[in-house]
Protein backbone atom coordinates (compact mmCIF):
# COMPACT_ATOMS: atom_id res chain seq x y z
CA UNK A 1 0.00 0.00 0.00
CA UNK A 2 1.29 3.48 -0.94
CA UNK A 3 2.04 5.97 1.86
CA UNK A 4 1.88 9.76 2.11
CA UNK A 5 5.64 10.20 1.60
CA UNK A 6 5.58 8.24 -1.63
CA UNK A 7 2.68 10.38 -2.87
CA UNK A 8 4.56 13.53 -1.86
CA UNK A 9 7.51 12.49 -4.03
CA UNK A 10 5.14 12.46 -7.01
CA UNK A 11 3.75 15.99 -6.42
CA UNK A 12 5.43 19.10 -7.93
CA UNK A 13 6.89 19.91 -4.43
CA UNK A 14 6.54 23.67 -5.11
CA UNK A 15 4.07 24.43 -2.28
CA UNK A 16 2.14 26.66 -4.73
CA UNK A 17 -1.06 26.46 -2.62
CA UNK A 18 -3.27 26.25 -5.75
CA UNK A 19 -5.01 23.21 -4.29
CA UNK A 20 -6.06 25.25 -1.27
CA UNK A 21 -3.62 23.59 1.09
CA UNK A 22 -0.44 25.21 2.41
CA UNK A 23 2.06 22.53 1.30
CA UNK A 24 2.45 19.67 -1.17
CA UNK A 25 2.93 17.34 1.83
CA UNK A 26 -0.48 18.41 3.16
CA UNK A 27 -1.94 17.72 -0.30
CA UNK A 28 -0.34 14.23 -0.28
CA UNK A 29 -1.94 13.46 3.10
CA UNK A 30 -5.31 14.78 1.90
CA UNK A 31 -5.02 12.71 -1.28
CA UNK A 32 -4.34 9.58 0.76
CA UNK A 33 -7.31 10.37 3.00
CA UNK A 34 -9.41 10.84 -0.16
CA UNK A 35 -10.33 14.41 0.83
CA UNK A 36 -8.72 15.74 -2.40
CA UNK A 37 -8.46 14.46 -5.96
CA UNK A 38 -5.40 14.40 -8.21
CA UNK A 39 -7.12 17.00 -10.44
CA UNK A 40 -7.08 19.50 -7.55
CA UNK A 41 -3.34 19.93 -8.17
CA UNK A 42 -3.62 22.02 -11.32
CA UNK A 43 0.12 22.35 -12.11
CA UNK A 44 0.48 18.57 -12.09
CA UNK A 45 -2.35 18.14 -14.57
CA UNK A 46 -1.64 21.16 -16.81
CA UNK A 47 2.14 21.38 -17.01
CA UNK A 48 3.75 18.91 -19.44
CA UNK A 49 6.95 18.62 -17.36
CA UNK A 50 5.00 16.74 -14.66
CA UNK A 51 3.52 14.26 -17.14
CA UNK A 52 5.61 11.31 -15.91
CA UNK A 53 4.85 12.12 -12.25
CA UNK A 54 1.12 12.42 -13.02
CA UNK A 55 1.10 9.05 -14.74
CA UNK A 56 2.91 7.36 -11.84
CA UNK A 57 0.63 9.06 -9.30
CA UNK A 58 -2.50 7.86 -11.12
CA UNK A 59 -1.01 4.37 -11.13
CA UNK A 60 -0.28 4.26 -7.38
CA UNK A 61 -3.62 5.87 -6.52
CA UNK A 62 -5.68 3.40 -8.53
CA UNK A 63 -6.11 0.76 -5.78
CA UNK A 64 -6.95 3.44 -3.21
CA UNK A 65 -9.73 4.85 -5.41
CA UNK A 66 -11.52 1.48 -5.12
CA UNK A 67 -11.53 1.67 -1.30
CA UNK A 68 -14.75 1.99 0.67
CA UNK A 69 -15.71 5.02 2.78
CA UNK A 70 -13.77 3.55 5.68
CA UNK A 71 -10.70 2.99 3.53
CA UNK A 72 -11.13 -0.79 3.37
CA UNK A 73 -9.75 -2.46 0.27
CA UNK A 74 -10.64 -6.07 -0.54
CA UNK A 75 -8.47 -8.11 -2.91
CA UNK A 76 -10.95 -10.86 -3.87
CA UNK A 77 -8.28 -12.79 -5.78
CA UNK A 78 -6.32 -13.33 -2.54
CA UNK A 79 -9.27 -14.13 -0.23
CA UNK A 80 -9.65 -17.72 1.11
CA UNK A 81 -13.20 -17.10 2.33
CA UNK A 82 -12.15 -18.38 5.78
CA UNK A 83 -14.41 -15.90 7.57
CA UNK A 84 -11.80 -14.97 10.21
CA UNK A 85 -12.57 -11.28 9.65
CA UNK A 86 -16.33 -11.92 9.86
CA UNK A 87 -15.97 -13.63 13.24
CA UNK A 88 -13.27 -11.31 14.62
CA UNK A 89 -15.07 -8.03 13.70
CA UNK A 90 -16.21 -6.56 17.06
CA UNK A 91 -19.28 -4.94 15.46
CA UNK A 92 -20.35 -8.21 13.84
CA UNK A 93 -19.94 -9.93 17.23
CA UNK A 94 -21.93 -7.30 19.13
CA UNK A 95 -24.77 -7.27 16.58
CA UNK A 96 -24.92 -11.01 16.08
CA UNK A 97 -24.36 -13.02 19.29
CA UNK A 98 -25.91 -16.21 17.87
CA UNK A 99 -24.25 -15.99 14.46
CA UNK A 100 -20.81 -14.61 13.78
CA UNK A 101 -19.97 -14.33 17.51
CA UNK A 102 -19.94 -18.13 17.82
CA UNK A 103 -18.26 -18.80 14.50
CA UNK A 104 -21.29 -19.23 12.25
CA UNK A 105 -22.21 -17.17 9.22
CA UNK A 106 -23.78 -13.78 10.08
CA UNK A 107 -27.50 -13.91 10.84
CA UNK A 108 -27.92 -10.18 11.48
CA UNK A 109 -28.88 -7.59 8.84
CA UNK A 110 -26.27 -5.24 10.29
CA UNK A 111 -23.25 -7.43 9.49
CA UNK A 112 -20.37 -5.44 8.02
CA UNK A 113 -18.46 -8.36 6.56
CA UNK A 114 -19.95 -11.48 5.01
CA UNK A 115 -18.48 -14.26 2.88
CA UNK A 116 -20.34 -14.41 -0.41
CA UNK A 117 -19.39 -16.74 -3.27
CA UNK A 118 -16.21 -17.78 -1.50
CA UNK A 119 -14.82 -14.28 -0.90
CA UNK A 120 -15.38 -11.56 1.69
CA UNK A 121 -17.75 -8.71 0.90
CA UNK A 122 -18.45 -5.44 2.74
CA UNK A 123 -22.01 -4.47 3.58
CA UNK A 124 -23.39 -1.82 6.00
CA UNK A 125 -20.19 0.22 5.92
CA UNK A 126 -21.73 2.88 8.18
CA UNK A 127 -21.64 0.37 11.07
CA UNK A 128 -17.82 0.10 10.91
CA UNK A 129 -15.81 1.70 13.73
CA UNK A 130 -13.70 3.45 11.11
CA UNK A 131 -16.71 5.19 9.54
CA UNK A 132 -17.24 8.92 9.90
CA UNK A 133 -15.08 11.68 11.34
CA UNK A 134 -14.76 10.22 14.88
CA UNK A 135 -13.32 6.94 13.76
CA UNK A 136 -11.59 4.35 15.94
CA UNK A 137 -8.55 2.81 14.24
CA UNK A 138 -9.80 -0.78 14.62
CA UNK A 139 -7.91 -3.40 12.61
CA UNK A 140 -9.52 -6.67 13.74
CA UNK A 141 -10.38 -7.70 10.17
CA UNK A 142 -6.99 -7.02 8.60
CA UNK A 143 -4.93 -8.45 11.49
CA UNK A 144 -6.77 -11.77 11.33
CA UNK A 145 -6.53 -12.26 7.57
CA UNK A 146 -4.18 -15.15 6.69
CA UNK A 147 -3.79 -14.12 3.05
CA UNK A 148 -3.58 -10.31 3.42
CA UNK A 149 -6.67 -10.01 1.23
CA UNK A 150 -8.02 -6.98 3.10
CA UNK A 151 -6.21 -3.82 4.09
CA UNK A 152 -6.91 -0.24 5.05
CA UNK A 153 -5.69 2.84 3.18
CA UNK B 1 -29.17 -24.36 5.06
CA UNK B 2 -26.91 -26.81 3.30
CA UNK B 3 -23.91 -28.79 4.53
CA UNK B 4 -20.58 -28.47 2.72
CA UNK B 5 -18.79 -31.77 2.10
CA UNK B 6 -15.67 -30.05 0.76
CA UNK B 7 -13.60 -30.98 3.83
CA UNK B 8 -14.03 -32.73 7.15
CA UNK B 9 -15.38 -29.64 8.94
CA UNK B 10 -18.80 -30.31 7.38
CA UNK B 11 -19.94 -26.67 7.79
CA UNK B 12 -23.69 -26.64 8.38
CA UNK B 13 -24.50 -22.97 7.87
CA UNK B 14 -24.17 -22.75 4.10
CA UNK B 15 -26.81 -20.71 2.26
CA UNK B 16 -27.29 -21.46 -1.43
CA UNK B 17 -29.71 -19.59 -3.70
CA UNK B 18 -31.21 -21.84 -6.35
CA UNK B 19 -31.97 -20.28 -9.70
CA UNK B 20 -34.19 -22.58 -11.76
CA UNK B 21 -32.70 -25.69 -10.15
CA UNK B 22 -29.14 -24.40 -10.70
CA UNK B 23 -26.85 -23.11 -8.01
CA UNK B 24 -26.73 -19.33 -7.74
CA UNK B 25 -25.19 -17.09 -5.06
CA UNK B 26 -23.74 -18.78 -1.99
CA UNK B 27 -23.08 -17.44 1.50
CA UNK B 28 -20.69 -18.58 4.23
CA UNK B 29 -18.98 -20.99 1.84
CA UNK B 30 -15.18 -20.68 1.84
CA UNK B 31 -13.20 -20.65 -1.39
CA UNK B 32 -12.47 -24.39 -1.13
CA UNK B 33 -16.13 -25.14 -0.48
CA UNK B 34 -17.20 -22.94 -3.38
CA UNK B 35 -14.91 -24.90 -5.69
CA UNK B 36 -16.46 -28.12 -4.37
CA UNK B 37 -20.02 -26.86 -4.91
CA UNK B 38 -19.33 -25.52 -8.40
CA UNK B 39 -17.55 -28.74 -9.38
CA UNK B 40 -20.88 -30.43 -10.07
CA UNK B 41 -21.06 -28.39 -13.29
CA UNK B 42 -17.52 -29.28 -14.38
CA UNK B 43 -15.87 -32.33 -15.91
CA UNK B 44 -18.42 -34.96 -14.85
CA UNK B 45 -17.75 -38.64 -15.35
CA UNK B 46 -19.80 -40.51 -17.96
CA UNK B 47 -20.63 -44.22 -17.92
CA UNK B 48 -18.01 -46.10 -19.94
CA UNK B 49 -16.83 -49.64 -20.62
CA UNK B 50 -13.35 -50.29 -22.09
CA UNK B 51 -12.90 -46.58 -22.80
CA UNK B 52 -16.10 -46.31 -24.86
CA UNK B 53 -19.26 -44.60 -23.69
CA UNK B 54 -21.88 -47.11 -22.55
CA UNK B 55 -25.21 -47.28 -20.78
CA UNK B 56 -25.24 -47.26 -16.98
CA UNK B 57 -26.81 -50.76 -16.85
CA UNK B 58 -24.11 -52.19 -19.13
CA UNK B 59 -21.41 -50.54 -16.99
CA UNK B 60 -22.84 -51.97 -13.77
CA UNK B 61 -23.15 -55.49 -15.28
CA UNK B 62 -19.57 -55.33 -16.53
CA UNK B 63 -18.37 -54.08 -13.11
CA UNK B 64 -20.14 -56.97 -11.37
CA UNK B 65 -18.55 -59.38 -13.87
CA UNK B 66 -15.02 -58.05 -13.23
CA UNK B 67 -15.41 -58.26 -9.45
CA UNK B 68 -17.02 -61.72 -9.59
CA UNK B 69 -14.20 -63.19 -11.71
CA UNK B 70 -11.41 -61.65 -9.62
CA UNK B 71 -9.60 -63.96 -7.19
CA UNK B 72 -8.47 -61.13 -4.95
CA UNK B 73 -10.27 -57.83 -5.59
CA UNK B 74 -9.18 -54.57 -3.91
CA UNK B 75 -11.79 -52.06 -2.82
CA UNK B 76 -10.28 -48.64 -2.21
CA UNK B 77 -11.51 -45.10 -1.59
CA UNK B 78 -14.44 -44.59 0.80
CA UNK B 79 -13.43 -41.26 2.32
CA UNK B 80 -15.85 -39.36 0.07
CA UNK B 81 -18.83 -41.67 0.60
CA UNK B 82 -21.65 -41.44 3.12
CA UNK B 83 -21.78 -43.73 6.18
CA UNK B 84 -24.58 -45.83 4.61
CA UNK B 85 -22.59 -46.31 1.40
CA UNK B 86 -19.56 -47.34 3.46
CA UNK B 87 -21.62 -49.95 5.32
CA UNK B 88 -23.01 -51.30 2.03
CA UNK B 89 -19.46 -51.37 0.65
CA UNK B 90 -18.24 -53.47 3.55
CA UNK B 91 -21.06 -55.97 2.98
CA UNK B 92 -20.01 -56.20 -0.66
CA UNK B 93 -16.38 -56.67 0.38
CA UNK B 94 -17.31 -59.55 2.73
CA UNK B 95 -19.25 -61.22 -0.07
CA UNK B 96 -16.36 -60.85 -2.52
CA UNK B 97 -13.65 -61.76 -0.01
CA UNK B 98 -11.95 -58.52 -0.97
CA UNK B 99 -9.12 -56.45 0.46
CA UNK B 100 -10.44 -53.13 1.76
CA UNK B 101 -8.42 -50.01 2.36
CA UNK B 102 -9.09 -46.29 2.44
CA UNK B 103 -7.09 -43.09 2.13
CA UNK B 104 -6.27 -43.05 5.88
CA UNK B 105 -3.77 -45.85 5.21
CA UNK B 106 -1.46 -43.33 3.54
CA UNK B 107 -2.72 -40.33 5.50
CA UNK B 108 -3.77 -39.74 9.13
CA UNK B 109 -4.33 -43.48 9.81
CA UNK B 110 -2.16 -44.07 12.89
CA UNK B 111 -3.28 -40.96 14.78
CA UNK B 112 -6.97 -41.63 13.97
CA UNK B 113 -6.44 -45.20 15.22
CA UNK B 114 -5.02 -43.96 18.53
CA UNK B 115 -7.98 -41.60 18.92
CA UNK B 116 -10.60 -44.21 17.98
CA UNK B 117 -9.04 -46.81 20.29
CA UNK B 118 -9.06 -44.17 23.05
CA UNK B 119 -5.28 -44.43 23.51
CA UNK B 120 -5.04 -40.64 23.46
CA UNK B 121 -7.74 -38.27 24.77
CA UNK B 122 -9.89 -36.39 22.30
CA UNK B 123 -12.83 -33.98 22.40
CA UNK B 124 -15.33 -32.47 19.97
CA UNK B 125 -14.85 -29.25 18.03
CA UNK B 126 -17.78 -27.76 19.98
CA UNK B 127 -15.79 -28.38 23.19
CA UNK B 128 -12.88 -26.60 21.53
CA UNK B 129 -15.07 -23.58 20.77
CA UNK B 130 -16.58 -23.48 24.24
CA UNK B 131 -13.62 -24.32 26.47
CA UNK B 132 -10.24 -24.48 24.69
CA UNK B 133 -7.71 -21.78 25.48
CA UNK B 134 -4.69 -23.18 23.62
CA UNK B 135 -4.90 -24.56 20.06
CA UNK B 136 -1.72 -26.09 18.66
CA UNK B 137 -1.53 -26.57 14.89
CA UNK B 138 1.30 -29.05 14.52
CA UNK B 139 2.38 -29.75 10.95
CA UNK B 140 -1.00 -28.53 9.77
CA UNK B 141 -2.11 -25.37 8.00
CA UNK B 142 -5.88 -25.10 8.48
CA UNK B 143 -6.02 -21.70 6.76
CA UNK B 144 -5.23 -23.55 3.53
CA UNK B 145 -6.65 -27.04 4.18
CA UNK B 146 -9.74 -26.34 6.33
CA UNK B 147 -10.26 -22.59 5.80
CA UNK B 148 -13.04 -22.14 8.39
CA UNK B 149 -11.33 -24.14 11.17
CA UNK B 150 -10.00 -21.11 13.03
CA UNK B 151 -13.09 -18.97 12.56
CA UNK B 152 -15.63 -21.66 13.44
CA UNK B 153 -13.92 -23.51 16.28
CA UNK B 154 -10.32 -23.15 17.22
CA UNK B 155 -9.33 -19.48 17.56
CA UNK B 156 -11.71 -16.66 16.71
CA UNK B 157 -15.20 -17.57 17.96
CA UNK B 158 -16.60 -16.73 21.38
CA UNK B 159 -17.57 -19.78 23.44
CA UNK B 160 -19.31 -20.58 26.70
CA UNK B 161 -16.13 -20.18 28.81
CA UNK B 162 -14.24 -18.21 26.20
CA UNK B 163 -16.34 -15.06 25.91
CA UNK B 164 -13.45 -12.83 24.88
CA UNK B 165 -12.41 -15.02 21.97
CA UNK B 166 -8.99 -14.68 20.44
CA UNK B 167 -8.15 -11.26 21.92
CA UNK B 168 -7.65 -12.48 25.49
CA UNK B 169 -9.04 -15.95 26.02
CA UNK B 170 -7.28 -18.03 23.39
CA UNK B 171 -3.75 -18.68 22.18
CA UNK B 172 -2.93 -20.21 18.82
CA UNK B 173 0.44 -21.91 18.42
CA UNK B 174 1.72 -23.14 15.07
CA UNK B 175 4.58 -25.64 14.82
CA UNK B 176 5.59 -26.13 11.21
CA UNK B 177 8.52 -26.34 8.83
CA UNK B 178 7.50 -23.11 7.10
CA UNK B 179 5.76 -19.91 8.06
CA UNK B 180 2.37 -20.90 6.71
CA UNK B 181 -0.65 -18.56 6.44
CA UNK B 182 -1.86 -20.05 9.77
CA UNK B 183 1.52 -19.28 11.37
CA UNK B 184 1.17 -15.67 10.16
CA UNK B 185 -1.96 -15.13 12.25
CA UNK B 186 -1.02 -17.32 15.23
CA UNK B 187 0.21 -15.87 18.53
CA UNK B 188 3.30 -18.07 18.49
CA UNK B 189 5.18 -19.81 15.72
CA UNK B 190 7.87 -22.41 16.30
CA UNK B 191 9.88 -23.56 13.30
CA UNK B 192 10.80 -27.24 13.18
CA UNK B 193 13.19 -28.72 10.63
CA UNK B 194 11.77 -31.32 8.22
CA UNK B 195 11.81 -34.65 10.07
CA UNK B 196 12.66 -32.89 13.34
CA UNK B 197 9.33 -33.42 15.08
CA UNK B 198 10.54 -36.40 17.14
CA UNK B 199 13.47 -34.36 18.47
CA UNK B 200 11.12 -31.48 19.31
CA UNK B 201 8.71 -33.77 21.19
CA UNK B 202 11.62 -35.20 23.20
CA UNK B 203 12.85 -31.68 23.97
CA UNK B 204 9.32 -30.66 25.07
CA UNK B 205 9.10 -33.68 27.36
CA UNK B 206 12.43 -32.80 28.94
CA UNK B 207 11.21 -29.22 29.58
CA UNK B 208 8.07 -30.67 31.19
CA UNK B 209 10.39 -32.82 33.35
CA UNK B 210 12.21 -29.68 34.45
CA UNK B 211 15.35 -30.36 32.40
CA UNK B 212 17.16 -28.10 29.94
CA UNK B 213 16.19 -29.13 26.37
CA UNK B 214 18.83 -29.97 23.77
CA UNK B 215 17.73 -27.49 21.13
CA UNK B 216 19.33 -24.40 19.63
CA UNK B 217 16.88 -21.82 21.00
CA UNK B 218 16.31 -23.10 24.55
CA UNK B 219 14.62 -19.92 25.78
CA UNK B 220 12.01 -19.97 23.02
CA UNK B 221 11.14 -23.63 23.58
CA UNK B 222 10.93 -23.22 27.36
CA UNK B 223 8.58 -20.24 26.93
CA UNK B 224 6.47 -22.23 24.41
CA UNK B 225 6.14 -25.25 26.71
CA UNK B 226 5.42 -23.00 29.71
CA UNK B 227 2.55 -21.42 27.77
CA UNK B 228 1.28 -24.88 26.85
CA UNK B 229 1.50 -25.99 30.47
CA UNK B 230 -0.42 -22.97 31.74
CA UNK B 231 -3.43 -23.84 29.62
CA UNK B 232 -6.62 -25.16 31.19
CA UNK B 233 -7.94 -26.88 28.07
CA UNK B 234 -5.46 -27.41 25.27
CA UNK B 235 -5.97 -29.11 21.94
CA UNK B 236 -3.37 -30.42 19.50
CA UNK B 237 -4.38 -30.51 15.83
CA UNK B 238 -1.80 -32.77 14.15
CA UNK B 239 -1.53 -32.47 10.39
CA UNK B 240 0.27 -34.55 7.82
CA UNK B 241 3.56 -32.82 8.69
CA UNK B 242 3.52 -34.42 12.12
CA UNK B 243 1.97 -37.70 10.91
CA UNK B 244 4.79 -38.42 8.46
CA UNK B 245 7.56 -37.06 10.65
CA UNK B 246 6.61 -39.09 13.75
CA UNK B 247 5.71 -42.25 11.82
CA UNK B 248 8.59 -44.31 13.21
CA UNK B 249 8.26 -42.95 16.79
CA UNK B 250 4.50 -42.96 17.32
CA UNK B 251 4.81 -43.53 21.07
CA UNK B 252 6.27 -40.02 21.48
CA UNK B 253 2.89 -38.40 20.84
CA UNK B 254 1.31 -40.52 23.61
CA UNK B 255 4.15 -39.62 25.97
CA UNK B 256 3.82 -35.88 25.27
CA UNK B 257 0.04 -35.86 25.68
CA UNK B 258 0.31 -37.91 28.87
CA UNK B 259 2.92 -35.54 30.27
CA UNK B 260 0.85 -32.46 29.40
CA UNK B 261 -2.21 -34.06 30.99
CA UNK B 262 -0.40 -34.33 34.32
CA UNK B 263 -0.59 -30.57 34.79
CA UNK B 264 -3.34 -29.55 32.37
CA UNK B 265 -5.96 -31.09 30.11
CA UNK B 266 -4.92 -31.84 26.54
CA UNK B 267 -6.83 -33.50 23.69
CA UNK B 268 -5.92 -34.44 20.14
CA UNK B 269 -8.12 -33.96 17.07
CA UNK B 270 -6.49 -35.24 13.85
CA UNK B 271 -6.82 -32.84 10.92
CA UNK B 272 -8.63 -35.31 8.70
CA UNK B 273 -8.82 -34.12 5.09
CA UNK B 274 -11.61 -35.96 3.25
CA UNK B 275 -15.08 -35.33 4.56
CA UNK B 276 -15.87 -38.84 5.80
CA UNK B 277 -12.51 -40.55 6.30
CA UNK B 278 -13.10 -40.74 10.03
CA UNK B 279 -16.55 -42.22 9.30
CA UNK B 280 -15.02 -45.11 7.37
CA UNK B 281 -12.39 -45.76 10.06
CA UNK B 282 -15.10 -45.81 12.74
CA UNK B 283 -17.44 -48.06 10.69
CA UNK B 284 -14.65 -50.53 9.94
CA UNK B 285 -13.48 -50.50 13.58
CA UNK B 286 -17.02 -51.22 14.79
CA UNK B 287 -17.40 -54.12 12.35
CA UNK B 288 -13.94 -55.70 12.33
CA UNK B 289 -11.83 -54.20 15.11
CA UNK B 290 -9.42 -52.58 12.61
CA UNK B 291 -9.54 -49.09 11.13
CA UNK B 292 -8.10 -49.84 7.67
CA UNK B 293 -6.02 -52.38 5.66
CA UNK B 294 -8.46 -55.26 6.10
CA UNK B 295 -8.67 -58.45 4.08
CA UNK B 296 -11.87 -60.52 4.02
CA UNK B 297 -10.16 -63.39 2.12
CA UNK B 298 -9.86 -65.79 5.08
CA UNK B 299 -12.08 -64.39 7.77
CA UNK B 300 -10.96 -60.92 8.84
CA UNK B 301 -7.27 -60.02 8.78
CA UNK B 302 -5.44 -56.73 8.96
CA UNK B 303 -1.85 -55.80 8.38
CA UNK B 304 0.50 -53.68 6.31
CA UNK B 305 0.37 -56.30 3.53
CA UNK B 306 -3.28 -55.31 2.98
CA UNK B 307 -2.55 -51.59 2.54
CA UNK B 308 -3.34 -50.18 -0.89
CA UNK B 309 0.41 -49.84 -1.60
CA UNK B 310 1.03 -53.58 -1.09
CA UNK B 311 -2.38 -54.87 -2.19
CA UNK B 312 -1.96 -53.19 -5.59
CA UNK B 313 0.89 -55.67 -6.21
CA UNK B 314 -1.09 -58.79 -5.30
CA UNK B 315 -4.71 -58.00 -6.24
CA UNK B 316 -6.10 -58.80 -9.67
CA UNK B 317 -8.95 -56.26 -9.91
CA UNK B 318 -9.95 -53.07 -8.13
CA UNK B 319 -13.08 -51.14 -7.28
CA UNK B 320 -12.19 -47.50 -6.60
CA UNK B 321 -14.94 -45.40 -5.10
CA UNK B 322 -14.73 -41.62 -4.68
CA UNK B 323 -10.95 -41.44 -4.90
CA UNK B 324 -8.19 -40.91 -7.44
CA UNK B 325 -5.33 -43.24 -6.46
CA UNK B 326 -3.74 -43.20 -9.92
CA UNK B 327 -2.86 -39.51 -9.49
CA UNK B 328 -2.21 -39.49 -5.73
CA UNK B 329 -0.20 -42.69 -5.16
CA UNK B 330 3.45 -43.23 -6.15
CA UNK B 331 4.04 -43.93 -9.84
CA UNK B 332 4.92 -47.63 -9.34
CA UNK B 333 1.66 -48.32 -7.46
CA UNK B 334 -0.36 -46.22 -9.93
CA UNK B 335 1.18 -48.20 -12.80
CA UNK B 336 0.16 -51.49 -11.14
CA UNK B 337 -3.37 -50.20 -10.64
CA UNK B 338 -3.57 -48.98 -14.21
CA UNK B 339 -2.52 -52.44 -15.41
CA UNK B 340 -5.40 -54.30 -13.74
CA UNK B 341 -9.14 -54.15 -14.50
CA UNK B 342 -10.38 -51.16 -12.50
CA UNK B 343 -13.98 -50.21 -11.81
CA UNK B 344 -14.16 -46.49 -10.93
CA UNK B 345 -17.21 -45.02 -9.21
CA UNK B 346 -16.83 -41.25 -9.09
CA UNK B 347 -18.84 -38.08 -9.73
CA UNK B 348 -15.97 -36.57 -11.74
CA UNK B 349 -13.56 -37.51 -14.48
CA UNK B 350 -10.03 -38.02 -13.14
CA UNK B 351 -6.89 -40.02 -13.92
CA UNK B 352 -8.35 -43.16 -12.33
CA UNK B 353 -11.55 -42.96 -14.42
CA UNK B 354 -9.33 -42.39 -17.48
CA UNK B 355 -7.50 -45.70 -16.97
CA UNK B 356 -10.50 -47.63 -15.60
CA UNK B 357 -12.07 -50.45 -17.56
CA UNK B 358 -15.52 -49.50 -16.26
CA UNK B 359 -16.61 -46.01 -15.19
CA UNK B 360 -19.82 -45.59 -13.21
CA UNK B 361 -20.74 -41.94 -12.60
CA UNK B 362 -22.25 -41.24 -9.20
CA UNK B 363 -24.13 -38.37 -7.58
CA UNK B 364 -21.90 -36.02 -5.55
CA UNK B 365 -22.84 -36.63 -1.93
CA UNK B 366 -23.91 -33.56 -0.01
CA UNK B 367 -24.64 -31.77 -3.29
CA UNK B 368 -26.83 -34.15 -5.29
CA UNK B 369 -27.56 -36.77 -2.65
CA UNK B 370 -28.13 -36.83 1.09
CA UNK B 371 -26.71 -39.03 3.83
CA UNK B 372 -24.61 -38.64 6.93
CA UNK B 373 -20.92 -38.45 7.75
CA UNK B 374 -18.56 -38.12 10.71
CA UNK B 375 -16.88 -34.75 11.12
CA UNK B 376 -13.13 -34.72 11.93
CA UNK B 377 -13.98 -34.91 15.65
CA UNK B 378 -16.34 -37.89 15.25
CA UNK B 379 -19.66 -36.02 15.49
CA UNK B 380 -22.25 -37.34 13.05
CA UNK B 381 -23.65 -34.71 10.68
CA UNK B 382 -26.71 -35.44 8.53
CA UNK B 383 -27.18 -33.66 5.22
CA UNK B 384 -29.48 -33.45 2.21
CA UNK B 385 -28.65 -32.83 -1.42
CA UNK B 386 -28.71 -29.22 -2.64
CA UNK B 387 -29.74 -29.76 -6.25
CA UNK B 388 -31.83 -32.45 -7.93
CA UNK B 389 -29.99 -35.08 -9.92
CA UNK B 390 -30.83 -38.22 -11.84
CA UNK B 391 -27.45 -39.77 -11.09
CA UNK B 392 -27.37 -42.82 -8.85
CA UNK B 393 -25.91 -42.48 -5.37
CA UNK B 394 -22.93 -44.58 -4.22
CA UNK B 395 -25.36 -46.62 -2.13
CA UNK B 396 -27.60 -47.44 -5.10
CA UNK B 397 -24.61 -48.29 -7.31
CA UNK B 398 -23.18 -50.67 -4.68
CA UNK B 399 -26.60 -52.32 -4.25
CA UNK B 400 -26.87 -52.83 -8.04
CA UNK B 401 -23.35 -54.29 -8.23
CA UNK B 402 -24.23 -56.66 -5.36
CA UNK B 403 -27.37 -57.72 -7.23
CA UNK B 404 -25.27 -58.34 -10.33
CA UNK B 405 -23.01 -60.76 -8.46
Amino acid sequence: MVNAMEIYQLTPKTNCKKCGLPTCMAFAVALLGREKNIEDCTPLVDEPKYEAKLKKLQEVMEPIMGASETGLIVHPEKCYGCGNCVVACPVNVANDPRGSAIGLGPKSDKAILVVEDGVVKCLNMEECRRFGPNKIMCNACTATCPSKAIEFV
Amino acid sequence: MAVCTGCSLLCEDIEVALDGGKMGKTRNLCRKGLGHFKSIYLDRARPAVDGKEAGIDEAIDKAAGILKNAKKPLIFGWSNSTLDAQKAGLELARELGAVVDDTSSICQGWIVEKVLRKEIPTCTLDDVRNYADVSIFWGSDPSSSHPRHLSRFSYYPRGEKRQRGYEEDRTAITIDVRKSPTADISDEYYRVLPGGDAGLVEAMISVLDGKIPRVEDKKKLISLVTNMKKSRFGVIFPGLGMVYSLKGRKELLDALVEKLNQSSRYSVIPMVGHYNMRGFNQTLLDQTGFINRVSFQDGVESGPEHSVMEAAKTCDAALVIGSDPVSSLPAAVARRLAGMPVVAVDPHRNLTTDVARVVIPSAASGLEAGGSALRMDGVEIKFDGVVESERMTDLEILARIKEGL
